[in-house]
């Protein structure tokens, strides 16, 4: 029943924004602990101010709280500041709703969103006293569990974390709790193998110790699970029906600024564009919309405990939402008699369709609007299937200049598959049309051009790609610089070696541990923070681990060889993913499932499960991928891929040419 | 001036424990929010980007305590303020307390310019978290109270300046020994420029360190009359009932 509070307080007076540290935020709990409760710490290993928001954290805060078998509560990463002073006073991690000792939970879950925080778990277990190695935990120590988007490949960090959740949390961590508790109530019995070989035996749940990894080479040979009953390969979860999970119901408020700083709810999850790059779009199918209903209702409640002024209708793609314009009508119709809520729509296509939803909802401040085109050609946005022609960019940006718009921002992907300078160079071609296109509306038009450097992800088409070296991004990005001088466009981009450690991170394997370790133990915490990364850190850990960034990093994939990540599914078949890579490349686009017939990627059929959308036909306007080019009569070559296993193995796909070719 | 067509709210209330470690911007944001939770009728300012009018008094340093705080708010109708303390309240991060609201006149002066004085109470220890003698702080209060000019370093705009306090020292008494240290009771002026709490510790030297801080009072004095905030310029006013 330990509350460091009264250590922790003094320690405040010394730090930066002390209030990261209290919790009290509007929603949150102050449970109370007992012996017949798993008490579980979820962790953002990020800054608070990052971290709050997360609304994967806050959905299982709430869950877990409301079942009777587990208490939760929340920590983030404390700042460098407030960690010197912890480790001088000898203060451990703490929650920041009861002030209690991470070591003291039954549970330390952690939410990867970013491979650049992986040092940051390592300094967050540190910190509570845990051993950073799984293998050196005991009984009594906390199991160390991770799940989000990075648990897709959870090899890197299979060292130091117990057991990762693969997919949508709201029901395993329920199974995790009843496994936890019966063996903490069994008085152990067993010890941690017996706890963590019953969690392995959970759908959705991977256990690293309980798989031996055999090498050959470089290359990994086999993967093979150590008992009969581990599955050689782990599915991911997916909750069914969104319906059934509206959470959160109490969203935090913070009481200092954060991100996202706003009422947020989710309105669908999962994507089916089927952009190639994007891997939330890949590993969260198939497409599941709350009912409009349950949307009016969350936002209404919500706004109504929290006195927000602004509501975030989010998801992956919200535009694409059935009926999203009627949504927003009723919702700023129904607002409109308590003053001033702003509505947003993050991640927005590309058309004026949803320039006319956006100016609907943004009758003041209308300052910015952000669109994603993420390649600068039309060839190489076939190439990552993000089918937006220049007119509908042009249209788009047209509309939202005349509806008073003043500056663009443009998010652009450098390092693509297939890239040539041609297509970077057109980057800023787009750039300047836009400026002219503004210029004719206003004299202050302007644009942002936002550059990342492409991080191959696993499970998505590009999973095979070899990314682009810091070199040869930061060339293509001093391309695009000097391209845009003095022409009213802004260019603002991403540190390269920054992403190049991202894609080591990315499609690691178990041997990338003991260097993110290394990075660890010399001080690289927070990486995502541009002042505090260094690349030759993970350079010089790589050389002393003997490994090669560039195998990791650079080098393209072959189809036979074992990638990492092979014994988690995300539900798409490696022979549909390896097709569509090879579609990629002959610049064939891929129609989005939801409205065209299914082309068997392997999600649906083998979990059983369907799109849950209330509208089967597309959005008005734009083409983006439809797979058709709606406003000038479908003249995108669109590719169907044949039925599973029939074009796997040949270095072409089966192929099939839908609609009329130009 | 204020009150043109609206309807102006002088509120007051205490910011203790936990909370006291949340800024001055971050407080106004959480009164704000308040606001909408309770529904009250808040006036907008016209143009682009319409804000709630609310204007808050001296800002109140991270970490620092106080009984006596306080904002003004313009309503666009009048309203029943009964049982509107405890409501925002309610609304507000625990450790915010509303004690008292006031409805007031027409073009009531702004806080900013209204509040000439302010008084603290400064827990002190010696560096090292030991409780000082209380001789000992009498004695450097006695000695900062009777020095022709105080100078303190202020950083302004990333710049450090010397500045002389001692005008705005109006009072440093020793109250007595506290559970940690030594208490003292501080007043100085606002006007023209306000002086920190820390900038007063500054000036008795290095031999003590701040403990905790607690703002206790606010005030307007007004043709030789020293006023409550609450009761300078009222139309009617409530205070909370005590819980």
């Amino acid at each position: 029943m330990s509350n460091l509070w009264p250590r922790i307080e003094p320690l405040l007076a010394r730090v930066e924004k002390p209030a990261r540290y209290i919790g009290m935020e509007r929603g949150s709990r102050q449970p109370v602990h007992r012996p017949d409760a798993v008490a579980w710490l979820l962790v953002y290993p990020d800054t608070y101010e990052i971290g709050l928001p997360n609304q994967g954290l806050q959905i299982l805060y709430e869950i877990l709280n409301e079942r009777r078998d587990a208490v939760a509560e929340r920590s983030y990463a404390p700042w460098l500041d407030l960690e010197g002073e912890m480790r001088g006073a000898r203060v451990p991690f703490f929650s920041v709703d009861t002030h209690r000792p991470a070591a003291d939970f039954d549970v330390l879950a952690f939410n990867l969103s970013a491979e650049l925080v992986y040092t940051n778990l390592l300094n967050c277990l540190d910190l509570a006293g845990v051993p950073v190695r799984a293998e050196a935990r005991a009984d009594l120590d906390p199991l160390v569990l991770a799940g989000g988007h990075c648990a897709f490949n959870p090899e890197p960090l299979a060292d130091f974390v117990d057991a990762f959740v693969i997919g949508d949390g709201e029901e395993p961590v329920g199974e995790i709790t009843e496994v936890v508790n019966a063996w903490k109530r069994g008085g152990r019995v067993g010890g941690r193998e017996a706890v963590l070989h019953d969690l392995a035996t959970i759908t959705g749940v991977y256990v690293p110790s309980m798989y031996d990894v055999e090498y050959d080479g470089a290359w990994i040979r086999s993967v093979t699970p150590r008992y009969a009953d581990v599955p050689a390969v782990v599915d991911k979860r997916t909750v069914a029906d969104l319906a059934e999970w509206p959470y959160p119901k109490q969203q935090l408020v913070p009481l200092i600024e954060v991100v996202h700083d706003r009422l947020n709810v989710e309105i669908f999850r999962g994507c089916t564009r089927g952009c190639r790059f994007c891997q939330a779009g890949m590993i969260t199918r198939p497409v599941r919309e709350r009912p409009a209903d349950q949307v009016r209702t969350m936002v209404e409640r919500g706004l109504e405990r929290t006195g927000y002024d602004e509501v975030a209708l989010t998801s992956l793609s919200s535009a694409d939402y059935s009926g999203i314009d009627t949504l927003v009508g009723d919702l700023i119709n129904e607002q409109s008699g308590c003053g001033n809520v702003g509505l947003s729509l993050p991640s927005l296509r590309v058309d004026a369709f949803t320039v006319g939803v956006a100016s609907q909802i943004q009758k003041v401040r209308r300052t910015g609007l952000t669109f994603a085109p993420e390649g600068g050609s039309w060839r190489i946005r076939q190439v990552i299937n993000k089918l937006i022609t220049e007119e509908d960019l042009y249209t788009a940006v047209d509309a939202a200049y005349s509806q008073g718009w003043r500056r663009v921002k443009l998010y652009f992907l450098v390092g693509l598959p297939t890239e040539m300078d041609e297509d970077t160079l057109g980057i800023a071609e787009l750039a300047r049309q836009v400026v002219a296109v503004g210029r004719k509306h206003t004299k202050q038009a302007s644009a942002t051009v936002s550059v990342g450097g492409f991080v191959p992800k696993p499970h998505t088409p590009f999973q095979w790609f070899g990314q682009n070296g810091s070199q040869e991004l930061r060339r293509k990005i001093w391309l695009l610089r000097d391209d845009l001088k003095r022409t009213g466009a802004q260019v603002k981009w991403h540190d390269p070696d920054a992403t190049f450690a991202e894609g080591l991170a990315s499609r690691g394997d178990r041997r990338i541990g003991r260097v993110i370790e290394r990075v660890w133990r010399d001080g690289g915490t927070f990486q995502e923070w541009s002042e505090h990364f260094r690349l030759d850190r993970w350079t010089d850990a790589m050389a002393a681990e003997g490994l090669d960034p560039d195998w990791y990093v650079t080098r393209h994939r072959t189809q036979d060889e074992i990638l990492p990540w092979e014994h988690i599914a995300a539900g798409l078949h490696k022979d549909f993913l390896w097709q569509d890579w090879q579609a990629a490349l002959a610049e064939h686009g891929l129609p989005d499932c939801r409205w065209t017939p299914c082309y068997d990627c392997g999600v649906c059929t083998d979990y059983a499960i369907e799109h849950i959308v209330a509208s089967p036909v597309p959005p008005a306007g734009g083409s983006q991928g439809t797979g058709q080019d709606l406003s000038r009569g479908d003249s995108v070559p669109v590719v169907l891929l044949e039925t599973r296993g029939a074009g796997a193995g040949t270095e072409r796909p089966g192929v099939a040419q839908a609609g009329a070719t130009q | 001036m204020r009150g043109d067509s609206g309807f102006p709210v002088r509120m007051r209330y205490s910011k203790r424990g936990k909370v006291r470690f949340v800024g001055h911007r971050d407080v106004a944001r959480g009164f704000e929010r308040a606001f909408r939770i309770v529904g009250l009728p808040l006036a907008f300012t016209l143009g682009f980007s319409p804000r709630p009018k609310v204007s808050f008094g001296l800002a109140l340093s991270v970490g620092h305590e106080s009984d006596a705080e306080f904002l003004d708010v313009e309503l666009s109708e009048p309203i029943d303020l009964d049982g509107l303390p405890e409501a925002l309240t309610d609304a507000l991060p625990e450790g915010i307390v509303v004690t008292g609201i006031a409805a007031l006149a027409d073009r009531a002066p702004a806080l900013q310019e209204a509040v000439t004085a302010v008084e603290w109470q400064i827990e002190v220890t010696a560096p090292d978290g030991d409780a000082p003698a209380p001789l000992v702080v009498a004695r450097l209060a006695a000695a900062t109270m009777a020095a022709p000019s105080v100078c303190v370093l202020r950083t302004r705009k990333g710049r450090e300046t010397e500045a002389d306090i001692r005008p705005a020292l109006r009072r440093i008494e020793v109250l007595g020994a506290s559970e940690h240290g030594v208490l003292l009771e501080v007043e100085v002026s606002t006007q023209p420029v306000g002086v920190r709490a820390g900038e007063v510790l500054a000036a008795l030297g290095d031999e003590l360190a701040e403990r905790r801080v607690l703002r206790t009072g606010q005030w307007i004095e007004r043709g030789g009359a020293r006023l409550e905030p609450l009761a300078a310029d009222p139309r009617r006013a409530v205070e909370a009932r005590a819980s």
